[in-house]
C-alpha cells in the first residue's frame, strides 16, 4: 500500500515537473516577446531550470525519507514489545520481522477484502483467529500471534500510515513550491544556464561520490555487524581459537584459523599453477613470439579472465574432481592403485581449477610490465653478448620484478576473495592439514553457506559471517593496495 | 631485432688457438641449450593454457548439448468420460476435483492398449510400463483436460517426456549395469523401451523446453529448463543498464573533466580502483546488510540482485569511460570553449557524443560480466526454491522472487541426480552463449567506431 502511494507521488513529481518545463520556458519567452534572442539562456535552459527545482529536492527528500521512516518506526514499535513476548532462544529482532509479517499479512489481508480498514486497526487476538484470517489471505505464519505483537504491528501500520501521509504532504509541498519559485524568477534576464550547470555540476559530483558511498556501506554494514557478533561470542575465539564447529543450539566453536589456512593453502596451490604458466606464457609473448602468434595467443589466453567463476566451479565438482579421484583414489582400480582420496571435492581440486583462472591475471600484467621495460637495456645486454635467454633472466626479469610480484600479489587477492570454485569444489571441513587431497574450506565458502537458507540474525552462527566478511575485505583490500603500490612505484622508476 | 642479434651471434670462447667459429666448444653447446630450454618453457606455458582452455571448452559442449535433446513417448490416450467426469456435465469445479492420481489409470490403460495394437512382448505390469513417463505426465494430461473439457471422451495424441532414467538410457548415461539398485526402473522396464524405440514411441529429439521452460524440482529433472532464470538475468542486467550506466558516466564526467586536483578527488579515484578488486561476494554482504536487512526490499528479488550488480559494475564502467573521454583530444574541448560554449556544453554536446562507443564498449564488457556472477546472488537468495511461472508483469518481473541463470546452474549442481549436471552443462552453454554474444557486439563496436585522432 505505502508502495502504492509512493508510486502515485513519483508519477505526480514527474507529471509536475514537465509542466514546469513547458510553462517556465513559455513564459521565458513571453517575458521578451518572443525574440529570443533577448534572452540570457537558450530558452530550454529556463524549462530545465524550473523542472531542476521541481524535482531534485523532492525526489532528494523523498529518497531520505524512505530509507529513516522504517528506522524510525521500528525504532519506537520496538519498546512495545514487552521483554515476556521475546521468549527464550528468540530475539527482540526476530520477534520484530514477526510484526512486520504481521502487519504485511493486514495490508494483504485489506487489499483483499477479507477485513475492511477499520476492523485491521482494532481486531483483537481474543476474539477472532488472526492467524488462519491472514492464513486465508495467503500469508503463512509460523506460529499463532500474540496479543502484543498484533498489537505492534497495528501500531506499525498506523504509524507507517501517518508517516507515508506526511511524506506525500511535504514531497507533494516541495514539489509545487519549488516549481512556482523556478517560475516565477524565470524572466530574459535570469541566468538560468548557469543554475542549470551548477546543477547538473552537483549531480555529476553526486554521483563520483556514489563510489566513496559504496565503500562507506560495506565497511558499516559489515563492522556493525561484527560488533553485534562479538557482543555474543568472544573475540579471542574468532581470531585465536582453534577450531570451527557452528552449532544452531548455540555454544559454536567459530574460529577464522582453520578458514584461513584453508583459503591460504588452495591459494597457494592455484598460485603454484598459475604463476609459472602465466609468467613463461609472458615472457614468451613479449620476448620470443611474432606479432602474428602474439596477436592469436594473447585474446585466446584471456578468455579464460572471461569465462564466469561458476563454469569453473563446475569444472572443479564434475570433470577436475573425478578425474583425480580417478588418479589418486579408487585404491586398485585407480590410475596408481592408491587411496588416498576420498571424494572429489578437496584441496588439489579446487587449487587446480583457480589455477587456470588465473593464468590471464598474471600473464597479461606481467606481459604489461615486460613491455616496459626500456628495449636499451637488452641491447646492453645482447651488445655484451649474452644469449636472449640470458638477456631475459639476468636483465630484464630482475628489472621487472617488482612489477611482477605486484602482479602475483594482485592474483592473490583474486584467488584469496574467489567463491564459486570453492564452494563448489573445495569441501565443508574445517581443519588444519597439509594434505592436499582432503576437503578444507574456506572463508568465502563459509560465508555462503551461514548466509544462505533460514538465518537469524541474532545469533553468533549467522553474524560470524559478516566478521568473516569484514577480515576478507580487510585482507583483499591490503593486498591490492600493496599491489598498486609497488606497480605504481615501479612503473615511475622508468618513465 | 632482438633476434637478429641473438642468433648471428659468434661463440667466443676465452681459450685462445682453440677456438673456431665453425664448431662450438662446450661452453657455448651449454648455452645454447640453455636458450632452446628456456624457449621451449615459454611454448609449454602458452601450449598449456592453451590445452587447459581447449578441455574446458570441449567439456562444456561435450556433457552440455545433450540438455538440448530430450526423450519423448507418444502415446494416444483415451480421456474416459467415467473416469474424469462422473457427473458428465463438464462443470470446471467437478473437474479439478479430480487430482493427477485421478489420470494416472489412463495412462496404464494407454500403454496396455498400446501393447495390444503393437503385439509387443512384455511381462510387465501396465504401472511399471508407465513408470517410464516422467512422474509430470499426469499432471500434463490433466492441465489438457481442464483447459479443454470438450475433448473428455476421445482419443488424444500425447507426446510425453520419458522419465530422466529413460532419457538417460537413450544418452548412454544410464545402463543396465548402473540401475542394479536403482529403485526407479528396472531392466524389463529398459527392455520394454528398447522395443519402443524400435516402434518409434520412444525418440529422442530437439528440447525447446530446457530453453523456455521453469525449473523443476528434485524428482522431475527432465522438465527442468532455463527459461525463468533467464528472465530473471534479463531484469537484473535491465536494472543494471539503467543505473550503472547513467551514474557511472556522471561519476566519469565528474572526476575526468571537472573535477579539482585535491584530496577529496584522489580519495574518490583510490576509492575506485579498489572497488573494482573486491571480493564479489563482499557485495553480497553488502547487498544483504543494506538493501534486504535495512531496507527490507524483497528477498530473492531481481531488482535486489540489480542493485547489488549494479555498485560491482560501476568500477568497470567509470574506468572504461574514463579512458574513452580521455581518448578525445583538447582540441575538440578548446574549439567548442573557443566558439562560446560553456565548459559543459562542450563537454555534453562535443566530447560526449565522441565518446560514446568507447562508452557503450565498456558497458557491454561490464554487462557481461555482471550477468556471470553468481556469488553475491547467493547471498540475497536467488537460489534454493524454484520460481515455476515466468513473470507476468516488469512489477512482478522486479520484485518477485526468480533466480538467475548462474544461480540457476548452481542451484542444479548442487543436487543429487546426475540428470542435474546435464542440465548445468547444458546452462552453461546457454550462459557462454550470451557472453560471446555480449563480446562480439563489443568488439565490433569498437572495430567500426573507435576513431583514431
Amino acid at each position: 500500500m505505502a508502495l502504492g502511494w509512493t508510486g502515485y507521488l513519483i508519477v505526480a513529481v514527474l507529471v509536475l515537473t514537465t509542466l514546469a518545463f513547458v510553462a517556465a520556458r513559455a513564459r521565458a519567452s513571453a517575458t521578451v516577446d518572443g525574440d529570443v534572442r533577448l534572452l540570457h539562456s537558450l530558452p530550454n535552459y529556463y524549462g530545465y531550470n524550473a523542472a531542476m527545482f521541481t524535482a531534485v529536492p523532492a525526489l532528494g527528500v523523498m529518497v531520505i525519507w524512505l530509507l529513516a521512516q522504517p528506522m524510525m518506526i521500528e525504532n519506537s514499535v520496538f519498546k512495545l514489545i514487552p521483554d515476556r513476548v521475546v521468549g527464550e532462544g528468540s530475539s527482540r529482532a526476530l520477534v520484530m520481522s514477526d510484526v512486520r509479517r504481521v502487519a504485511e499479512g493486514l495490508d494483504i489481508a485489506v487489499e483483499r477484502g477479507a477485513l475492511t480498514e477499520e476492523e485491521a486497526d482494532t481486531i483483537r487476538t481474543e476474539e477472532q483467529d488472526v492467524r488462519s484470517i491472514l492464513g486465508g489471505v495467503g500469508v503463512a505464519l509460523g506460529s499463532n500471534v500474540e496479543p502484543e505483537v498484533l498489537q505492534a504491528a497495528q501500531q506499525y501500520r498506523s504509524k507507517s500510515e501517518i508517516g507515508t501521509f506526511w511524506m506525500v504532504l511535504v514531497v507533494g509541498a516541495m514539489t509545487l513550491v519549488g516549481g512556482a519559485a523556478a517560475i516565477f524568477v524565470t524572466n530574459g534576464d535570469f541566468r538560468a544556464r548557469n543554475t542549470v550547470e551548477r546543477g547538473a555540476l552537483g549531480l555529476l559530483m553526486l554521483a563520483a561520490s556514489l563510489a566513496i558511498l559504496t565503500t562507506i556501506g560495506i565497511v558499516l554494514s559489515m563492522l556493525f555487524e561484527s560488533i553485534n557478533f562479538f557482543r555474543l561470542h568472544p573475540w579471542t575465539d574468532f581470531f585465536f581459537g582453534g577450531s570451527w564447529a557452528p552449532n544452531f543450539r548455540g555454544d559454536s566453536d567459530l574460529s577464522i584459523l582453520p578458514l584461513l589456512w584453508g583459503t591460504l593453502y588452495i591459494s597457494f596451490i592455484a598460485l603454484l599453477v598459475a604463476v609459472p604458466i602465466g609468467l613463461f606464457a609472458a615472457i614468451y609473448l613479449s620476448e620470443y613470439a611474432g606479432p602474428k602468434v602474439r596477436s592469436a595467443a594473447k585474446p585466446l589466453l584471456e578468455i579464460l579472465a572471461g569465462i564466469p567463476t561458476i563454469v569453473y566451479g563446475l569444472f572443479a565438482l564434475l570433470t577436475v574432481g573425478p578425474a583425480l579421484v580417478s588418479v589418486f583414489g579408487r585404491g586398485d582400480d585407480g590410475l596408481l592403485g592408491v587411496e588416498w582420496m576420498s571424494g572429489a571435492t578437496a584441496v588439489l581440486t579446487a587449487g587446480l581449477v583457480m589455477g587456470i583462472m588465473l593464468i590471464p591475471f598474471v600473464s597479461s600484467l606481467s606481459d604489461d610490465i615486460i613491455n616496459a621495460v626500456p628495449q636499451a637495456m637488452r641491447d646492453g645486454s645482447f651488445g655484451l653478448g649474452a644469449t636472449h635467454s640470458e638477456t631475459i633472466r639476468q636483465v630484464v626479469l630482475p628489472a621487472a620484478l617488482p612489477g611482477i610480484v605486484g602482479a602475483v600479489l594482485l592474483a592473490a587477492s583474486r584467488a584469496i576473495g574467489e567463491t564459486m570454485i570453492v564452494v563448489l569444489g573445495a569441501g565443508a571441513i574445517a581443519k588444519f592439514s597439509l594434505n592436499p587431497l582432503e576437503a578444507m574450506t574456506t572463508i568465502t565458502t563459509r560465508i555462503v553457506s551461514q548466509l544462505t537458507g533460514d538465518t537469524d540474525f541474532a545469533s553468533p552462527e549467522t553474524l560470524v559471517a559478516f566478521a568473516l566478511g569484514l577480515t576478507l575485505f580487510v585482507l583483499t583490500l591490503g593486498l591490492n593496495v600493496l599491489a598498486l603500490y609497488i606497480v605504481r612505484k615501479y612503473r615511475e622508476q622508468y618513465e | 631485432m632482438t633476434d637478429a642479434t641473438s642468433s648471428s651471434m659468434p661463440a667466443v670462447t676465452p681459450v685462445p688457438g682453440k677456438s673456431s667459429l665453425m664448431t662450438q666448444d662446450a661452453r657455448t653447446r651449454k648455452r645454447n641449450a640453455a636458450e632452446a630450454r628456456f624457449k621451449a618453457y615459454g611454448i609449454v606455458a602458452i601450449a598449456a593454457g592453451m590445452l587447459m582452455l581447449l578441455i574446458l571448452v570441449f567439456n562444456i559442449i561435450s556433457r552440455g548439448t545433450g540438455a538440448f535433446q530430450q526423450t519423448f513417448v507418444t502415446m494416444e490416450v483415451e480421456l474416459l468420460e467415467e473416469k474424469l467426469d462422473k457427473n458428465g456435465n463438464r462443470d470446471p469445479a467437478d473437474l479439478a476435483k479430480v487430482s493427477t492420481f485421478g489420470y494416472a489409470p489412463l495412462l496404464r490403460t494407454a500403454f496396455e492398449a498400446k501393447v495390444a495394437e503393437r503385439g509387443i512382448a512384455t511381462e510387465l505390469e501396465p504401472k511399471a510400463m508407465a513408470g517410464i513417463l516422467s512422474a509430470g505426465a499426469a499432471a500434463q494430461l490433466r492441465d489438457f483436460v481442464l483447459a479443454d473439457p470438450e475433448r473428455i471422451g476421445t482419443t488424444v495424441e500425447f507426446e510425453f517426456l520419458a522419465s530422466s532414467r529413460v532419457d538417460g538410457y537413450l544418452k548412454d548415461r544410464v545402463s543396465r549395469d548402473s540401475i542394479a539398485n536403482d529403485k526407479n526402473i528396472s531392466a524389463e522396464q529398459l527392455d520394454f523401451v528398447d522395443q519402443l524405440i524400435e516402434l518409434g514411441v520412444v525418440e529422442k529429439r530437439f528440447n525447446l523446453a530446457f530453453i523456455t521452460g521453469a525449473d523443476s524440482s528434485d524428482a522431475r529433472p527432465e522438465a527442468a529448463g532455463m527459461g525463468v532464470s533467464m528472465m530473471g538475468s534479463l531484469f537484473m542486467m535491465l536494472v543494471v543498464l539503467a543505473l550503472a550506466l547513467p551514474i557511472g558516466v556522471a561519476a566519469s564526467i565528474y572526476l575526468e573533466e571537472f573535477a579539482p586536483k585535491n584530496w577529496l578527488t584522489d580519495i574518490i579515484e583510490v576509492n575506485i580502483s579498489n572497488l573494482a578488486a573486491v571480493p564479489s561476494i563482499v557485495f553480497g554482504i553488502l547487498g544483504l546488510a543494506v538493501f534486504i536487512n535495512y531496507m527490507h526490499l524483497p528477498t530473492s528479488a531481481p531488482l535486489v540482485g540489480g542493485l547489488v550488480l549494479t555498485l560491482m559494475t560501476l568500477p568497470t564502467i567509470i574506468i572504461s569511460t574514463r579512458a574513452s573521454l580521455k581518448a578525445v583530444p583538447p582540441s575538440i574541448r578548446d574549439a567548442a570553449l573557443g566558439v562560446g560554449a560553456s565548459k559543459m556544453q562542450s563537454v555534453f554536446h562535443h566530447v560526449l557524443p565522441l565518446a560514446a562507443p568507447g562508452i557503450l564498449t565498456g558497458t557491454i564488457i561490464g554487462l557481461a560480466q555482471a550477468l556471470g556472477e553468481t556469488a553475491p546472488l547467493l547471498l540475497i537468495g536467488m537460489v534454493g526454491f524454484i520460481a515455476s511461472n515466468p513473470p507476468d508483469s516488469i512489477a512482478s518481473g522486479l520484485l518477485d522472487p526468480n533466480s538467475a541463470m548462474p544461480a540457476q546452474i548452481y542451484e542444479w549442481a548442487k543436487r543429487a541426480d546426475p540428470a542435474f549436471y546435464e542440465r548445468a552443462w547444458g546452462g552453461i552453454i546457454i550462459l557462454l552463449l550470451f557472453l560471446i554474444t555480449m563480446n562480439t557486439i563489443a568488439v565490433i563496436l569498437r572495430r567500426r567506431f573507435e576513431r583514431r585522432w
